[in-house]
C-alpha cells in the first residue's frame, strides 16, 4: 500500500489563496528500463491527480513518464468554504490512493 | 588444444560474462530521444496551431543539474485567475526525453493563483518547453536550457 504525504493549512480565511501540497509514494516505472535479463519492465505510472474542493475539481493533474518518482505536486486554492479537501490519485494496475483534509475558513 | 570461437573455459561463468555484457551496454547505449519534429507535433496536438506568444509563463528550474531523476521545477504564469481571465491549462514538454509529454496541469479561477511545482525526469541535457492555455484562447510559451551531467534512468540498460 503507497503512503501521502499531505500538507493542508487547517484554517484559512474566506477568499485568501493558500496551497496544498502532495506527495505520494510510487516508483513511477518508466517502461523504457530493462532488467538484468534484458527484459523490457512494464511500464507502471500513476496517471491522474485531482483536487476536490467545495463541489468541483479545482485541479486536475495528468501525468506521464516523465515525472519523477514518488510524484510531488504543490498548487493553490481559494479559501471558499469549510469542507473537506479531497485528493485522489489514479495510476496503472487499478492504482488508486485517496487522501482527506479538512479546512475551516474563517471570515 | 585451442577451444572453439565463442566456447568459454570454466573459470568464467555465465553470471560474469553477462554482468560485463551489462556493463558495455551500460556504456554504449544512448537516450531513445524524442524527435523534435515529435514534440512539435505534441505541442501542436495539444494546444492546436495557434501562435504561441512569450512572456507571461516563468519557470523555476536549475540550470544545472547532477541528476535528472527528480529535477524541481516550479511554473508560474502572469494571470489574474478570475472567471473572466485564467489559466485553463499548462503542459510541460521535454524534447529529449523518450516521449516528449511530460505532464498537463488543469487549473481554473478556484485556484487563484496560477503557480505550480513538480519533480519531472530529464534524460540528457535539453531544451524545457511550457505551454500555458488562457480562458481568452490564446496560448504562451517559455523555454529554458537544463544541463543534465547524469541522465535519468530512461534508456534500456
Amino acid at each position: 500500500m503507497s503512503t501521502a504525504r499531505v500538507i493542508v493549512p487547517d484554517r484559512a480565511r474566506k477568499g485568501e489563496t493558500f496551497e496544498i501540497k502532495a506527495l505520494i509514494g510510487h516508483s513511477m516505472e518508466t517502461g523504457f528500463r530493462k532488467n538484468a535479463e534484458g527484459d523490457a519492465i512494464p511500464r507502471d505510472i500513476v496517471t491522474r491527480f485531482s483536487c476536490r474542493y467545495d463541489g468541483e475539481d479545482i485541479f486536475v493533474w495528468e501525468l506521464h513518464p516523465g515525472v519523477a518518482a514518488n510524484p510531488f505536486i504543490a498548487f493553490h486554492a481559494v479559501a471558499t468554504r469549510s469542507g473537506d479537501i479531497e485528493l485522489v490519485w489514479l495510476g496503472m494496475n487499478g492504482f488508486e490512493h485517496r487522501e482527506r483534509r479538512r479546512i475551516t475558513v474563517v471570515g | 588444444m585451442q577451444p572453439a570461437p565463442g566456447t568459454f573455459t570454466q573459470t568464467t561463468s555465465r553470471r560474469t560474462l553477462l554482468a560485463g555484457a551489462t556493463a558495455l551496454l551500460v556504456v554504449h547505449s544512448t537516450p531513445v530521444a524524442a524527435d523534435p519534429a515529435e514534440m512539435r507535433e505534441a505541442i501542436r496536438a495539444a494546444v492546436g496551431d495557434a501562435p504561441l506568444s512569450e512572456g507571461r509563463v516563468h519557470l523555476d528550474i536549475p540550470a544545472l543539474v547532477e541528476n535528472g531523476n527528480s529535477v524541481p521545477l516550479t511554473i508560474r504564469v502572469d494571470s489574474p485567475m478570475t472567471h473572466a481571465d485564467h489559466v485553463t491549462s499548462i503542459y510541460v514538454f521535454s524534447p529529449e526525453n523518450p516521449l516528449p509529454s511530460v505532464s498537463r496541469f488543469i487549473l481554473g479561477p478556484r485556484n487563484g493563483l496560477a503557480e505550480v511545482k513538480t519533480t519531472i525526469r530529464l534524460a540528457t541535457t535539453q531544451i524545457l518547453h511550457v505551454v500555458a492555455t488562457m480562458s481568452d484562447g490564446s496560448r504562451c510559451l517559455a523555454t529554458t536550457e537544463i544541463e543534465v551531467t547524469t541522465a535519468a534512468c530512461f534508456d534500456p540498460t
